[in-house]
């Protein structure tokens, strides 16, 4: 095995490390909503909401950086370029996010200085992490950068994949110095800080999880390159083509200009159009080659991934875009129930995958199935499913109630969130919040063992792990 | 045949980024001037020496912040420097307390407490803060509850004690003020022309 796999398979038990913090988070931030008073003036529901959504950014980041160096060796046969740069890296990458954490839990706040932006928290959603650490993880990507294109260059190679990665590999670094202003005038701020956060998400990243998906469509099923490399600049084209201008849906309230309204509407609603395109890919492959996989597990987190970015991000995002629409759907827990589904839907059944392709070669199996994983699969999409469907109810409610009926008011928005409807929802959400995470828990315990143990299973053949070599 | 030809769909995806990138740079350009303070959309901070109000407007089919006649904020006016020098407290302050993690502002943010878009223009304030706070103004029954939220509960949900001074609560609330005043294409809708029991 190449050292930048090894180094991949660290970052893969970073990134499984931190979706559990995420999970705990996030039990943690919905018991706030079902439980006036929680823990309030100790840890504040603002505090347990950032470990949420910031862990679950951070895991998925280094859950892509590991699937690119654990396909990168293999792709451009040799190791990549300033490996031992990068190994340092992981460990400072790790220690940084550990020092962001235990600041937030346990300084939370400072006076109104830059000081407190430097040291401890940028209050920008999304990008909280104080300033200092957002120079490391620059750091981070800009050395990942590096490694993918010296690589490249010492191979004398660059695929189609490769290009598209490479080029992609610009705006993943660029956008995030957007993380480190603080603009005054909140629209400019807003204006700036969606570039950051829009085209990152539905955008750069959508590009990333292709590249990462097309590379293990080649390894988990053999599909051709030719038809891999079409795919993904058919994808390129429609995402970035409507995703680019679809960025308007973010423009609708801040202040910026009302022609963003029809463009920003009409643009998203082509969104949806290159995640069916993955559905029709995936789907095509798998019928192409009947099913037949030596790794299960990682074949049906790839069609999830396919089928929960498509209606995860596609359909819940159409759902909610328009302006005539999201002008009463907009920060309500609708919006919530479409950021669950999409972002576990797009990347985090994808990351899954990766990691299950990267067992079965690092722990030399044949073929990788059992019954653990099938137990995790299930809990995990049950528990997603259930909360995307509990947080809907709920925003319905708050959108009616609150929004179009209430106008939003400071008394309007708590007796939205009185509604029985809501509460009910809120509830919901929390059980199936604890069926994920019993998922997680299936799901740790099958990575860590899945294809070490001795399990009898039909048409299984497991052989003794020899570890990662 | 062209289709089966990566090549060819390389250059559609080349040709149909670089299109949209252009049009967005545009966009852009003309956004930002009209978002600058001082822009149409945007008012200038000293708009806090100033009355607003948000009202139906049946040309536009929307509501919108109307800027209104001379009120003072504090009991005094402030200029344009002075303006500006507040403002950029009260910003640090929204980051520093991390308010946008509970609140939202246009809409974004978390969805934990109420939105402040228009929290300014909130009949809540003289209804329930004032007599609660025994303050003369709506910015002193603000400044009150913000810096002892503990001290004025008002529904099931409370807000923490983020150990506001004075100076920066009288900044935060002269954000919110101006916030108010922001064109944001009629959201939220009907905000405090609905009377809610």
């Amino acid at each position: 095995m190449f050292r930048s796999q090894q180094l991949a398979l660290k970052y893969f038990a970073a990134a499984m490390t931190l979706f559990g913090i995420m999970v705990v988070a996030g039990l943690l931030a919905s018991t706030y909503y079902i439980h006036d008073g929680f823990l309030l003036n100790t840890l504040d529901f603002s505090v347990a909401k950032m470990l949420h959504i910031d862990t679950m950014i951070i895991w998925l980041l280094m859950g892509f950086i590991g699937s690119v160096y654990w396909f990168l060796p293999i792709e451009l046969e040799r190791e990549t370029e300033g490996i031992k740069l990068a190994e340092v890296l992981f460990w400072i990458f790790c220690a940084a996010v550990a020092v962001v954490a235990a600041v937030f839990i346990l300084v939370q706040y400072g006076p109104a200085t830059e000081m407190s932006l430097w040291f401890i928290n940028q209050g920008r959603k999304y990008v909280e992490a104080p300033r200092w650490a957002a120079i490391g993880i620059t750091l981070v990507v800009l050395v990942f950068v590096y490694n993918v294109v010296a690589t490249a260059i010492k191979a004398k190679k660059i695929t189609g994949i490769i290009g598209v990665l490479m080029v992609d590999l610009i705006p993943l670094f660029g956008l995030y110095l957007i993380a480190f202003p603080s603009i005054t005038n909140l629209s400019e701020d807003q204006y700036w800080w969606w570039w950051l956060v829009h085209l990152w998400v539905e955008a750069t990243w959508e590009i990333l999880i292709g590249c990462i998906m097309a590379l293990a469509l080649m390894q988990l099923l053999g599909t051709a390159r030719r038809i891999v490399e079409t795919w993904l600049y058919i994808e390129v084209a429609l995402v970035l083509g409507t995703g680019i201008l679809g960025l308007g849906h973010h423009y609708f309230w801040i202040g910026t200009p009302d022609y963003w309204l029809s463009i920003g509407g009409f643009f998203s609603a082509l969104e949806p159009l290159p995640l069916l395109g993955m559905v029709v890919h995936a789907v095509y492959d798998a019928g192409a080659h009947r099913m037949k996989t030596t790794n299960k597990p990682a074949f049906f987190w790839v069609m999830a991934e396919a089928f929960g970015n498509f209606i995860g991000g596609g359909v819940f995002g159409f759902m909610m875009t328009l302006p005539q629409i999201n002008l009463f759907t907009h920060g309500t827990q609708w919006t919530v129930s479409h950021g669950h589904f999409a972002f576990w839907g797009a990347y985090g059944c994808g990351v899954i995958a990766v990691i299950y392709l990267a067992l079965q070669k690092s722990r030399a199996c044949e073929q990788l199935d059992g019954t653990v994983w099938k137990w995790s699969f299930a809990l995990l999409n049950i528990g997603l499913v259930g909360m995307v469907g509990a947080l809907l109810v709920a925003g319905i409610a708050q959108a009616f109630y609150e929004r179009a009926m209430g106008g939003s008011t400071l008394q309007a928005f708590m007796q939205g969130q009185a509604n029985v409807w809501f509460v009910q929802g809120m509830v919901m959400r929390v059980i199936f919040g604890v069926i994920f995470a019993v998922g997680y828990v299936a799901l740790m315990y099958d990575l860590l063992t899945i294809g070490k143990r001795r399990v009898a299973v039909a048409g299984v053949k497991p052989r003794v792990a020899r570890g990662p070599a | 045949m062209y289709a089966q030809d990566p090549a060819f769909w390389r250059a559609g995806a080349i040709s149909s980024t670089l299109v949209m990138l252009i049009v967005l740079v545009f966009l852009t350009v003309d956004s930002l001037a009209t978002i600058r303070a001082g822009g149409a959309n945007v008012p200038s901070y000293t708009v806090i020496n100033k009355e607003i109000r948000y009202e139906f407007d049946g040309s536009a089919h929307r509501y919108r912040p109307v800027i209104g006649a001379d009120q003072q904020l504090f009991g005094r006016s402030y200029s344009a420097a002075e303006a500006e020098n507040l403002m950029r407290l009260g910003k640090l302050v929204i980051q520093s307390r991390n308010c946008i993690n509970c609140h939202t502002f246009f809409g974004n943010g978390a969805y934990y407490a109420p939105d402040l878009t228009k929290a300014w223009l909130d009949p809540a304030w003289q209804q329930m803060w004032m007599p609660m706070t025994q303050a003369a103004t709506r910015e002193e029954a603000i400044a009150a509850f913000l810096m002892n939220p503990e001290k004025y509960p008002t529904w099931s949900r409370q807000m923490p004690n983020l150990k506001l001074t004075r100076d920066e609560a009288v900044a935060v609330i002269a954000y919110l003020k101006w916030m108010s005043a922001v064109e944001t294409n009629g959201f939220p809708i009907h905000f405090g022309h609905i009377q809610t029991n």
